[in-house]
């Protein structure tokens, strides 16, 4: 699914592009807590979260994560917004829950991250 | 620096600084990226690296962080100038933590810090001297072997 679709699911505000704007995003993981992304990081290449500070974006970037959307309504700051364009991170904002997001984008065919038994 | 040091880089690490938190870790994942190494060990090395570089900027005043390449390994430290460790077996305990309230808004201090550097690291050594500071050395073979 590209970015545009997800938009258009979520009804969503784009914030910044990346480079990439035919990325396919097909596993995506939702999370408020940056450990979790840090410890489960798999393919997944769009993170749904309600936290707005840089570190989700550094963490981003260290995970290998190409597309945020903050849920909630949630507007990261300018300086935010400056550090995942220059991390070429595209990020999205939307009303919408998290819950809500997670299932519009699971019926659509976006799949989690298998989390491996420890 | 062994004779055997294709490359070696230290980063400068400020305690509490939350803003730049994480600029040496994806600084580190560049340059591995650019000497070419393979994705998945990069990734390791560079989750390994930020989880040792947050719990530098949460807890410590100071870290001073050394990347030190070899042709077959990459090898970080991390020596900080802090609280210390005083019961190490019970801080690589999934789930312990000492984090803050600010922190744990953050999204960290899940108590996942070290054992997610143990997790990735092929070897991974921890010393620590209570009201003196922490050190760490984390070793990735680039073979690709993750035990």
């Amino acid at each position: 699914m590209t970015l545009r679709q997800i938009k258009e699911f979520l009804n969503a505000e784009i914030l910044t592009e990346c480079d990439d704007q035919n990325i396919d995003i097909k596993v995506a993981k939702a999370s408020d807590l940056m450990s979790d992304v840090l410890r489960f990081s798999g393919p997944g290449k769009l993170l749904l979260t309600g936290l707005t500070h840089n570190q989700v974006i550094r963490t981003c970037e260290i995970a290998g994560i190409a597309a945020i959307i903050f849920v909630r309504g949630k507007q990261p700051s300018a300086e935010t917004v400056a550090l995942g364009k220059k991390c070429n991170i595209a990020m999205l904002t939307t009303k919408l829950s998290m819950f809500e997001s997670c299932g519009i984008l699971y019926s659509n065919g976006i799949k989690g991250v298998s989390i491996k038994k420890e | 620096m062994s004779s055997e040091t294709t490359f070696q880089q230290d980063f400068q690490i400020k305690g509490g600084d939350f803003v730049n938190a994480g600029e040496s870790s994806c600084k580190i994942r560049n340059i591995l990226k650019d000497i070419g190494i393979e994705a998945e060990i990069i990734r390791r090395i560079a989750i390994a690296a930020y989880e040792a570089e947050m719990n530098v900027v949460m807890y410590a005043k100071t870290g001073l962080l050394k990347l030190v390449l070899t042709p077959g390994k990459v090898l970080i430290t991390v020596e900080d100038r802090g609280p210390g460790i005083k019961d190490i077996e019970l801080a690589m305990q999934p789930g312990y933590s000492t984090a803050t309230e600010e922190m744990r808004e953050m999204g960290f201090g899940a108590g996942m810090g070290l054992p997610n550097i143990k997790k990735n690291a092929d070897i991974f050594d921890i010393s620590s001297a209570v009201g003196k500071g922490t050190k760490l050395k984390i070793v990735f073979n680039l073979d690709g072997n993750n035990s």
